[in-house]
């Protein structure tokens, strides 16, 4: 048991809930689900003191639904008590009454850890009333999801823990004002929380020494597709891509050349050869002209059509877009059959322009929530970098490396 | 009050419904769990059990259905003795999804979305299963295949009957 709760029990007897979040504060600690906000900013905004409405939630996003992206199954069916410990301060530090694990259908064996790991912090007097013979007590539960890559959104998350469609809300009002059931609410994502106790009991300026940058901490990297050792690694913050790409990840297999990758799940743009020494932190990576994502990156050989890439991409963001707006719902669909029709060599040449033009109609500010912005991030940058290969297509009227 | 015609849901049903119900302070929050129980019972969700699930949550059938049919994993058409997903997301098919498709297509007989005329196994298509280190990835039952090799799914298979 990493940890063995240590910070459970150093927060609830010795730190009051502000401390706890000015300490996270100054950690500079970013939420490792792939938006980056800071964790203790986020925090801060949930109204405390004898007027703050009750019951208050913490929620903890195990939805992990992003293609490419298996960090958090690894922290959780590894180790479901620091996810837990985690949870625990999160909730003292924002003064839940209530906390869930919000965890995708597909992670069976998490569950199970999960489930029994709760059991056992209950039976110690970790969770339940008056934990460790404080003042403060929370309940935990696991609800296991349905499906839906809507449901990794933190207002679609909430309303598929209402028991409704995950359909995204308006914000404002911001969750940490009124969430679940209308209550002051904190979604952070699994692996964020996982970093918590190791700051309680190590302290913030430990925590910032770990990484590489500015930005504070380890990240978990990955990588898959054709590379000779696919896999994840708890690396500094700010470790290079090409130490990622080539010494954990070996490289892409023999007889392959890298032509790029997605540098953190299937929403981010690409990133090619000359990214190579790029940091991957938040920062960097976003003036490499992407984002850091999940920091799972998906490796691409010369093998593989960058059309059909894209193509997979964008069928499964139109398949998994909610229906609620209708630049995503409409716009999507249209995206994903235009990229067919280039990919099966019935292109023409102003489809470029139809793609082109599409990236900018559901970009920012277009759609009621990120998911069809994140869907053009991978399509406008392939269409810079690859745009050779999707005029070959068009030209000769089919897939070269078919 | 619950009318007297009930015949889906069980009272072991009803008892797991009723254990994850404290989980959330209103009764519509346990709606998806509760249609997951069913389907652990019935292997799917049909009309007549929506209708009674939805009346012993206090909720409209379609209410319910509008729920019900958001989430893929529900499902709401009869399915094989064995469910089998097929990831298609983008490292499986990197890796060779199209072959794995193709293989399962053929030794089933039968196209995605789709049940092989025996009523073994039921073939859908499925986003990213978070194993992305050993694609190709499918899950049958609950259980995951990680690195699927064309030549290995008929072995595969075998293990269910």
């Amino acid at each position: 048991m990493a940890g063995g709760y240590q910070a459970v029990r150093k927060v609830v007897r010795e730190m009051t809930p502000q401390a706890v979040t000015a300490l996270i504060k100054d950690s500079n600690l970013k939420g490792r689900g792939g938006a980056g906000f800071p964790t203790g900013l986020k925090w801060s905004f949930v109204p405390m003191g004898d007027d703050a409405r009750h019951p208050k939630y913490l929620i903890a996003n195990a939805d992990e639904m992003e293609p490419g992206t298996f960090k958090d199954r690894l922290l959780l069916e590894g180790d479901p008590h620091q996810l837990i410990e985690g949870m625990i301060v999160a909730a003292y530090a924002i003064h839940a009454d209530v906390a869930y694990i919000f965890l995708r259908w597909a992670y069976r064996l998490a569950a199970e850890r999960l489930q029994r790991a709760v059991a056992e912090a209950y039976a110690n007097n970790y969770l339940g009333p008056n934990i460790c013979g404080s003042d403060y007590s929370l309940e935990m539960y696991l609800h296991v999801s349905a499906g839906r890559y809507m449901c990794g959104e933190e207002t679609g998350l909430l309303n598929a823990l209402e028991g409704k469609r995950a359909t995204p809300r308006a914000k404002p009002p911001f969750p940490a004002v009124s969430g679940l059931w209308g209550k002051p609410t904190v979604v952070n994502n699994v692996e964020t929380l996982c970093n918590v106790p190791h700051i309680v009991n190590h302290g913030a300026e430990w925590f910032k020494s770990l990484s590489h940058t500015g930005e504070g901490g380890t990240k978990i990297y990955g990588a898959s597709g054709k590379v000779k050792h696919p896999g994840a690694w708890e690396l500094p913050l700010g470790t290079t891509v090409r130490e990622i790409l080539e010494e954990h990840a070996g490289g892409v297999r023999d007889g392959l050349k890298f032509r790029g990758l997605i540098p953190g799940g299937a929403s981010t743009e690409f990133l090619l050869e000359q990214h190579l020494d790029v940091k991957m932190d938040f920062e960097s990576v976003q003036k490499a002209g992407s984002r850091l994502g999940t920091g799972t990156m998906i490796v691409m050989d010369d093998k593989t059509c960058p059309v059909g890439l894209v193509l997979n991409l964008e069928r499964f963001f139109a398949q998994e877009s909610c229906g609620w707006c209708t630049p995503c719902r409409e716009g999507l669909p249209w995206t994903a059959k235009v990229l067919q029709a280039i990919e099966n060599g019935d292109g023409q040449p102003i489809d470029m322009q139809r793609l082109a033009l599409h990236t900018k109609l559901l970009g920012p500010g277009h759609t009621f929530c990120a998911l069809a912005p994140g869907a053009m991030e991978p399509l406008q940058s392939a269409l810079n970098y690859f745009k050779d290969d999707f005029e070959r297509h068009i030209r000769e009227k089919r897939c070269p490396l078919r | 009050m619950l009318s007297e015609h009930l015949t889906m849901l069980t009272e072991e049903i009803k008892r797991e419904i009723e254990a994850e119900m404290h989980h959330y302070p209103r009764k519509q929050g346990v709606c998806i769990e509760a249609l997951k129980v069913v389907q652990r019972h019935r292997g799917w969700v049909s009309d007549e059990s929506l209708r009674e699930l939805a009346e012993f949550l206090e909720m409209t059938p379609d209410e319910l259905d509008s729920v019900a049919t958001f989430y893929d994993k529900i499902l709401r058409r009869p399915v094989g003795k064995h469910v089998i997903f097929v990831c298609n997301s983008v490292t499986c098919w990197i890796m060779g999804y199209d072959r794995v498709r193709e293989r399962l297509t053929q030794l089933l007989g039968t196209t995605l979305g789709e049940t092989s005329s025996d009523g073994r196994f039921t073939l859908l298509p499925n986003v990213c299963l978070g194993a992305c280190d050993h694609a190709p990835v499918l899950m049958i039952d609950g259980d995951t295949h990680l690195d699927i090799e064309p030549s290995k799914i008929e072995s595969v298979l075998e293990q269910y009957k």
